[in-house]
């Protein structure tokens, strides 16, 4: 386990994409001091903000990093990585396992935006809030998260999921605007409530809100109520409406599970 | 300055020189036959010097190549460079920047580069771009085959009247050629709709692609253009097009060619014919008539043409073909772009994944193939790519490495690519290998002489300007033909290029990126009383038709920094 | 009094290039042509101060006049120490001087940024996303039969623009205004609204509920519910029809899309409606940019870095993500710490939270006026106007380029003399510290 514990965050945000558990394997602990991360338009030796302690493993699946307090001035934590663990016991700033691969993370506190974009395997899970993008695609590209799993324990915001191509994430709190949107496979659970446009231009994929949901989209087509619904094998325990849709878009075939209680409203 | 490249196998087709072992002099920025004895010294021994390349054709510079650039932040972030030496940073990987796309070049050896398709009234953005973009000589093509204009003057058989207002286009936008797309499709897709075949007429102007044709390339040749149009047939990328495409070679037959500079003899040059050489009714029946064009080809003397290589990558489609990009769209769909352009042209663009395993993609893969590997003489056939619409300029080297190496098409076909591309073309049959000498053919002297500029580009004898590429590769004692990859290598980063007499590469790396080339466009004059009359009829149609000022349209000087203009006098 | 013709107009994004200049000596008198924003531009409005000198801010918080040599010696030693650089504006200069900003933004490793970011930066965003199938000005003045201006109004905003693509007579449409159908999508009656032939007034920020049902019922489905963003059903089925008929439609937008509720993304479904309207009939978009030459910055910044607008030079490769690397992003989580303002007024128009920002740090501003944004700056490099005072390229709002003329003279440095002043004094400070 190699160990970072925070020194005095600058008001410039710091970039540590360099440190990954793919790329602290095998290093010895000076190496691991020495390996540059950006602050602002200049390199420093990661040293320079970070106590480092430990020993790194052999591989990228044996080697565990623990960010011990706060970085919510760091970004692209865990950015890329294949393998192995990184835990957080604070709050993290952009891009947290933005195109990870695989093995887990874990953010005690809260993440900032682009969680997971591009995401491809692995596991992400954030204790606290997030911002927006959860698991989005970069822009300009059609392809989004396409594997892996995402958890969030509290609240999301905008556009989270966006362009998704696969894989799971799930929202234990509420979120904003837009959730899916332009979604074409994957599955996408929030337990809390939605304000508006959920699935906007999906193709493709499933929604599920347990929550209240404000405002709901007139390209969707209504298909009834559902009891228990299974949702990649899961079953998830209560009664749904369900629509098809979204219907702006050619040939759509994207479902959303909206719980009964307290939708009414959106049920034509 | 002088230089003394010493050693080098050396090709230069147009001086016949194939393989030869011999210095190249340099001095003063040209090719001279000899330098004393201060001269810097290259060793050149067991690599391979050939002209600085030419490219025809490609899509760098203007409108719709950056709404390419800036719809793709996603081809952008997937290669992204540094500057270096001085030069600029820079992204794309089908649509590189602008100072990308200079150093791209040049690191392939490359020192000419023509864009292809220039919108007459977003002129002015095009000759921008080429102020970044480093080191090539260069040159735009005026859009002809949809303007207003070029269509009543040839509706009413004027063709003084075309002529002159050919002349007075290619001066106000400051082109070079002749350039026609989709002839009448593009007028008629400014209301949704397309041409089909070179007899169908164009709404309202009521005129067929085949007088459209015909007209301007007589037009080319009463002005003495240096090179000859540059034609994008009808039907592009429909199966069963390759009908459209044999007439199309037709229609200029008979007209002689007729250059004021240069010794092009072809009146006819027919762009990307890969894309115009399908056979069937749909994507279900469509079959590979490569054989049946590259045939036309070999029996034809009045035609030059380059392939359009696809390079099996996700690319981006970009085209002044505005109803072809639309049907891609539907047919992919993906996002697509479109740009109208009053009174005479329009352009499209949409990705494109040519993905070897895809059985569409293959087939094309093979048909362009096919049409390097049965047009028996390089002297009519040019190396592109349409960059970036069947792949990137980048992708040449690999280009030239199958068309060297049939080991290196085999592995392709008996590998990842699908079926389609043995069952419905015949490249699973065709072992021909190019030589050194063609691959300089269809990357040097050719594109050179077809583009009127064989006097001072393409080739290294005294005279010629000192544009010269020098690549790792040692035909004695390597073999292209197994060592395909290796061979990809050397041509992809060059040893040395000079350009002008000056090192603007050295091991691969661009070491002069400050450097900006000439942009050549051609200055025609014509009878006077017949310009006169037709310029005020511009004028008046400006005032009642056009969005901006008759005085405002015109590209001014400040636009060429480098100009170099190509005189040519009306008969 | 001389007549100078053709001239170009430096004010918004139609870029009126038929501006008749009356001049007297080295001053602009007079216009004829120009609408009353452009004219006031011309003539320089009443009250308007305009900076003689270049100024520096003394330890008293004064501004003192100085030369350009101290000024910019003043700005080169700001940027030449900041850690996150934010180089903001562009808009109302010409494209020379956007490329030495490029240049300069690499050189100092700065984030580039211009006021699309808030403005069309959602358009961009949506472009980027979908699509963009555009015309030039002129395929609207002669072929339009439908033409649709959604969140936006012309009548105040861009003057001409009524007169010069619906009203004006086109070659397919003699009768011009009587041969088109004029839509206006806006919550409120306006001065535009009322010239249109059919006013939908959607509900405030259900732009996006709106354009999905119509979208919806185009593809040939049930609209889910009998109203929708304030709209009956049966009102939207009609105006989808019309716009399915259209020969050639055209939707001109701004920012009652743009910055209303989910901003990108309904510029990204109204695009995608335009695409799929080609599959009926023939079917363009115009977005509706304000400053003259915003559209120029998009456009070298793109030619040149790959990106259009919020693009990091941080680490030596172009690098995009508005919402991160946006001017106000930057200035609101405090990650910038300096700031470079020129040809735009963010003082005026950025949020509190950005200004108070903007307070803290070092401001340059390259600027011809006395502004908000000159009083928070602690150097003022005031630049010849373009357009007026010097000559260089602009791009319409539809990408059509066009050369802005000098019509008087002026004493003062260009924009892109003064840029190229402060990298090279800026290269020499860094060499020097090496």
């Amino acid at each position: 386990m190699i160990t970072l514990t925070p020194k005095e965050q600058p008001e410039v945000p710091l970039e540590i994409d360099t440190i990954t558990p793919d790329a602290l394997a095998g290093k010895t602990l000076d190496e691991i001091k020495n390996i540059p991360i950006w602050h602002g338009n200049g390199q420093v030796p990661l040293i320079d903000f970070f106590e480092v302690e430990g020993e790194a493993g052999a591989t990228a699946a044996e080697t565990k990093i623990l960010i011990d307090g706060d970085v919510s001035q760091t970004k692209r934590i865990g950015q890329g990585m294949t393998a192995g663990e990184i835990t957080v016991k604070g709050s993290v700033n952009n891009y947290v396992g933005a195109e990870m691969e695989g093995g887990l993370i874990t953010v005690e506190g809260d993440a900032k935006g682009w969680a997971g974009q591009n995401m491809k395997g692995g596991e992400l899970e954030i204790l606290g809030d997030a911002g927006d993008y959860v698991g989005a695609s970069y822009r300009g590209d059609w392809r989004g998260m396409s594997g892996g799993k995402i958890t969030i324990h509290g609240n999301a915001k905008s556009e989270i999921a966006e362009y998704m191509n696969g894989g799971k994430l799930i929202v234990k709190g509420d979120v904003s605007i837009m959730p899916g949107i332009h979604m074409n496979n994957g599955v996408l659970i929030i337990e809390g409530n939605v304000i508006a446009r959920a699935g906007g231009e999906m193709a493709g994929g499933t929604i599920v809100i347990k929550g209240i949901i404000d405002e709901f989209l007139a390209g969707f087509e209504y298909l009834g109520v559902e009891k228990d619904i299974e949702v990649e094998g899961e079953v998830i325990p209560g009664a749904f409406y369900k629509f098809k849709g979204d219907y702006a878009i050619k040939g759509a075939s994207g479902i959303i599970y909206a719980a009964v209680a307290g939708n009414a409203h959106i049920a034509p | 300055m002088e230089h003394i490249i010493k050693n080098g196998f050396v090709y230069c087709p147009q001086n016949g020189v194939d393989g030869e072992k011999m210095d190249i002099c340099i001095k003063d920025g040209k090719i001279v036959e000899q330098v004393s004895s201060d001269a810097n010294v290259i060793d050149a021994s067991g690599q391979i010097v050939m002209p600085g390349g030419i490219d025809p054709h490609t899509h760098i510079a203007g409108a719709k190549v950056n709404v390419g650039r800036m719809y793709r932040p996603e081809d952008s972030k997937r290669d992204v460079e540094a500057g270096q030496s001085g030069g600029r940073a820079g992204s794309g990987f089908s649509v590189p920047s602008t100072f990308m796309t200079g150093q791209r070049y040049a690191q392939m050896g490359y020192t000419t580069a023509m864009e292809a398709a220039m919108p007459p009234l977003l002129a002015r953005h095009t000759h921008e771009e080429f102020h970044d973009t480093p080191i090539i000589d260069h040159a735009a093509y005026p859009l002809f085959g949809n303007n207003w204009f070029v269509m009543e003057y040839l509706k009413d058989g004027d063709i003084d009247g075309c002529a002159a207002y050919a002349s007075w286009l290619l001066k106000a936008t400051k082109g070079y050629t002749i350039k026609i797309v989709n002839p009448g499709g593009t007028e008629a897709w400014a209301w949704g709709g397309n041409v089909h075949g070179i007899h169908d007429p164009t709404p309202y102007f009521d005129i067929e692609s085949f007088d459209i044709i015909r007209g301007l390339a007589e037009v080319n040749e009463m002005l003495g253009l240096p090179h000859a149009i540059h034609l994008h047939c009808n039907d592009l990328g429909h199966p069963g097009n390759f009908e459209t495409t044999l007439a199309s070679f037709d229609v200029p037959k008979g007209i002689k060619a007729n250059p004021q500079t240069g010794s092009r003899d072809a009146v006819l040059y027919a762009t990307h014919v890969q894309f115009h050489s399908y056979g069937g009714t749909s994507w279900r029946d469509v079959v590979s008539e490569a054989p049946t064009v590259a045939d036309y080809i070999n029996k034809n003397d009045h035609i030059v043409f380059d392939v359009g290589q696809v390079t099996l990558d996700e690319t981006t489609t970009m085209t002044a073909d505005g109803p072809m990009e639309f049907d891609l769209h539907s047919l992919n769909g993906l996002k697509w772009a479109n740009c109208d352009v009053e009174l005479e042209t329009g352009s499209g663009l949409v990705p494109f994944i040519y993905a070897a395993r895809a059985p569409v993609p293959a087939l094309q893969w093979a048909v362009g193939m096919e049409l390097f590997l049965l047009t028996k003489d390089a002297a009519k056939v040019c190396l592109t790519t349409d960059s970036p619409n069947a792949g990137p300029f980048t992708r040449y080297p690999r280009v030239i490495s199958w068309l060297m190496s049939n080991k290196a098409r085999k592995d392709l076909i008996d590998g990842e690519l699908h079926k389609w591309a043995q069952r419905k073309s015949t490249i699973a049959t065709i072992d021909r290998e190019y030589s050194f000498l063609e691959i300089a053919q269809i990357t040097r002297s050719t594109p050179a002489k077809v583009l009127g500029l064989s006097d001072t580009k393409g080739h290294l004898g005294v005279g010629a300007d000192a544009d010269v590429a020098i690549y790792n590769f040692n035909p004695e004692t390597q073999d292209p033909s197994a060592d395909y990859r290796t061979l990809e290598s050397a041509m992809q980063h060059a040893a040395y290029v000079f350009k002008d007499g000056q090192i603007v590469v050295k091991d691969g790396a661009v070491t002069n990126p400050t450097l900006r080339g000439r942009s050549y466009w051609v200055d025609t004059s014509v009878d006077e009383t017949i310009y006169n009359e037709v310029v005020a009829n511009v004028e008046k149609t400006f005032k009642q038709f056009y969005s901006v000022n008759f005085a405002n349209y015109p590209v001014q000087d400040e636009y060429l920094p480098h100009s170099a203009p190509i005189k040519g006098v009306m008969q | 009094m001389e007549l100078v013709k053709n001239v170009v107009c430096p004010f918004c994004g139609t870029l009126c290039d038929d501006i008749i200049c009356k001049v007297e000596g080295d001053e602009i008198v007079g216009t004829i042509n120009a609408c009353r924003i452009g004219h006031s531009k011309f003539v320089h409005t009443e009250g308007a101060m305009r900076w003689k000198q270049p100024q520096v801010r003394d330890e008293n918080g004064e501004l003192v006049a100085t030369t350009y040599e101290e000024a910019i010696e003043r700005a080169a030693q700001v940027l030449a120490k900041s850690k996150r650089p934010l180089m903001y504006g562009w808009s109302c200069t010409d494209c020379d001087a956007q490329a030495a900003g490029m240049a300069l933004a690499e050189n100092t490793k700065a984030i580039v940024d211009n006021t699309a970011s808030v403005c069309h930066g959602p358009s961009v965003l949506a472009l980027q996303d979908v699509g963009y199938p555009i015309c030039t000005f002129g395929e609207v003045k002669n072929r339009a039969d439908v033409v649709v201006y959604w969140g936006c109004n012309p009548m105040h905003a861009h003057p001409r623009h009524l007169s010069r693509h619906v009203f004006a007579r086109g070659f397919f449409r003699e009768r011009g205004r009587s041969d088109r159908t004029l839509i206006v999508v806006d919550p409120r009656e306006s001065d535009s609204s009322k010239l249109a032939d059919i006013h939908i007034q959607v509900g405030y920020n259900q732009d996006y509920e709106l354009l999905d049902a119509m979208r919806a019922a185009m593809m040939g489905h049930e609209i889910l519910y009998d109203e929708v963003a304030g709209v009956p059903k049966e009102d939207i089925k009609a105006v989808v029809e019309v716009l399915k008929k259209a020969q050639f439609g055209i939707l001109f937008f701004g920012m009652g899309i743009t910055h209303s509720r989910g901003k990108h993304r309904n510029i990204d479904t109204a695009i995608m409606m335009v695409q799929d309207l080609n599959n009926f009939g023939k079917f363009t978009l115009i977005p509706m940019r304000g400053h003259y030459n915003v559209t120029g910055f998009n456009q070298v910044a793109t030619w040149e870095s790959g990106y259009p607008y919020c693009i990091d030079f941080a680490t030596g490769i172009p690098r995009y993500n508005p919402g991160e690397t946006g001017s106000n992003d930057l200035l609101q989580s405090r990650e910038a710490d300096a700031m470079m303002v020129i040809a735009s007024d963010p003082g005026a128009h950025f949020p509190q939270k950005s200004l108070r920002r903007m307070a803290e740090i070092p401001v340059i501003a390259i600027e011809p006026h006395r502004t908000p944004t000159t009083e928070l700056a602690d150097v003022i490099l005031p630049p010849a106007i373009v357009g007026m005072e010097t000559d260089g390229t602009a791009y319409r709002m539809e990408g059509v380029p066009i050369r802005m003329r000098k019509v008087v003279n002026s004493d003062l440095l260009s924009d892109r003399e003064i840029l190229e002043k402060l990298m090279k004094r800026v290269m020499e400070i860094k060499t020097a510290s090496k």
